[in-house]
């Protein structure tokens, strides 16, 4: 049995919180500076100037990246063999999101659904705990913008739809959301599973590196393939048109019910601010 | 495609000379509001009272900026999308509002409303939140601090640089996504 401190928990948030809004992750910068060199049209190579230099920006003077330091969203795996001590992981994970958006300086965006009053500290963070075998605590962090969450959807597919249904449906969303979700964005695909799960999945999809291939090749394909439809588009960054409208597909699977074919599209803004933590 | 550099208030004639894809490099004041605060310049309308500042001539920025780390007048602050105000934009028009800044699509509502006032919106780059605030050089509350990043705000910006996404003859900058 593994003790983890919730002391040591909230530490690590806190700290996970403020990195993942100033730091724009090295994949992401990696793609920037690729689609810098390939767009062709002034407008947007001139967005890829502007977000790279926002990137130095945010790293060297402890700005966030972007205001919206969106809602916090956790992923995290507990070991069986892991217990926490000092207060509940549930606590412990949110009262360091706490911490970290108020010593970050980070905006806190969560309000009332209908009194549309600000809870003041970001409260409550969006967790999804997972049990895993073994003695590890894995806790993934995402800053989560209201922009891009406003793209997204979730559909339910007949099963005689198939893939061209799953191609027209996450192609039509990205067309139809333009400008609006910062392109270029980063797609989530949650196929299968059921209502909720396809959502969770499409979101869980967004944490993989850019540039990591699905490890099932058919899958793999079926990425390469809604990027290549999604960036045929040419809504370009911004929605000033060009090459770049997407960054990446990723697709999670899950088994679904006979009578359905479940499917989420969480779209990403270029801000992809994501970090992990393990005991 | 032009560049502009305009001083606030914006004139009629500021607005006519501007067209889609043209670079405008804003400096003086505007007004920070986004959609709880939107609905309150509304209500306060309907309620017959005065607004917290002058709309004649002025901008509104659609943001909620971060909070400003010490020794900085504000924290990172990039658009938002804009959308969400189409609702409340042609009224604020009427009244002598000059231009909106935010990023996204706008409503035919609002275009229209931007010819029929002479009337501009304008696209900041969304994400670069850190690289705008660069050129705000001031920032006070002026109403509602109970929203907290949702206040209005009186910005000091200089050479403010934004794109004209929508003219007041029509034009409109975004692409439109080709579906083959």
């Amino acid at each position: 049995m593994k003790i983890v401190q919730a002391k040591d928990i909230r530490e690590a948030v806190a700290a996970m919180c403020i990195a993942a809004n100033r730091e724009l992750p090295a994949d992401v910068r990696a793609a920037f500076e690729a689609a810098h060199a390939a767009e062709e049209a002034p407008a947007a190579k001139e967005i890829f100037r502007q977000l790279l230099e926002n990137a130095d920006l945010a790293r060297d003077t402890g700005l966030p990246l972007c205001q919206d330091c969106g809602l916090a969203v956790f992923f995290v795996e507990v070991g069986e063999d892991v217990r926490v001590e000092g207060s509940t992981l549930r606590e412990a994970i949110n009262d360091g999101m706490i911490a970290g958006y108020k010593d970050g300086f980070l905006r806190k965006s969560s309000c009332d659904p209908f009194t549309r009053k600000n809870t003041g500290d970001n409260s409550p963070s969006i967790i999804h705990f997972d049990i895993v075998p073994g003695d590890a605590l894995k806790i993934t962090m995402m800053a989560k913008g209201g922009g891009s969450e406003n793209m997204s959807r979730v559909t339910m597919l007949s099963p005689a739809q198939g893939w061209k249904g799953i191609k027209d449906f996450v192609v039509n969303r990205v067309a139809e959301a333009g400008p609006n979700p910062c392109p270029p964005t980063i797609v989530g695909v949650g196929i299968g599973g059921n209502f909720e799960l396809a959502a969770v999945n499409s979101k869980k999809a967004l944490m993989r590196e850019l540039d990591d291939k699905h490890p099932d090749p058919e899958i793999a394909k079926l990425e390469d393939e809604l990027l290549a439809a999604i960036n045929a588009l040419g809504i370009g960054p911004m929605g000033l048109g060009g090459k770049t409208t997407s960054l990446g597909v990723k697709i999670l699977v899950a088994p679904c019910h006979l009578a359905s074919l479940p499917l989420a599209v969480n779209i990403q803004c270029h801000s992809a601010r994501h970090k992990e933590v393990i005991f | 495609m032009a560049e502009h550099h305009l001083t606030t208030p914006i004139t009629d004639a500021d607005v006519e000379k501007l067209k889609t894809g043209d670079v405008v490099f804003i400096t003086g004041h505007i007004y920070t509001a986004r959609d709880a605060a939107h609905k309150r310049l509304v209500e306060t309308l309907d309620a017959g009272k005065s607004l917290p500042f002058d709309l004649k001539g002025a901008l509104i920025y659609y943001v909620g900026p971060s909070p400003a780390p010490p020794g900085r007048p504000i924290g990172s602050a990039g658009p938002t999308t804009s959308y969400r105000m189409d609702t409340y934009a042609p009224r604020l028009h009427s009244l002598g509002l000059k231009g909106t800044i935010g990023k996204g699509k706008r409503s035919d509502e609002v275009k229209a409303a931007l010819a029929t006032h002479k009337a501009v919106y304008l696209g900041a780059t969304g994400g670069a939140g850190a690289l705008l605030s660069q050129r705000i050089t001031d920032a006070k509350v002026i109403a509602y601090e109970d929203l907290g990043p949702e206040a209005i705000r009186e910005l000091t910006v200089k050479d403010f640089p934004l794109l004209v996404i929508n003219d007041c003859h029509g034009g409109e900058l975004y692409v439109k996504p080709n579906l083959g």
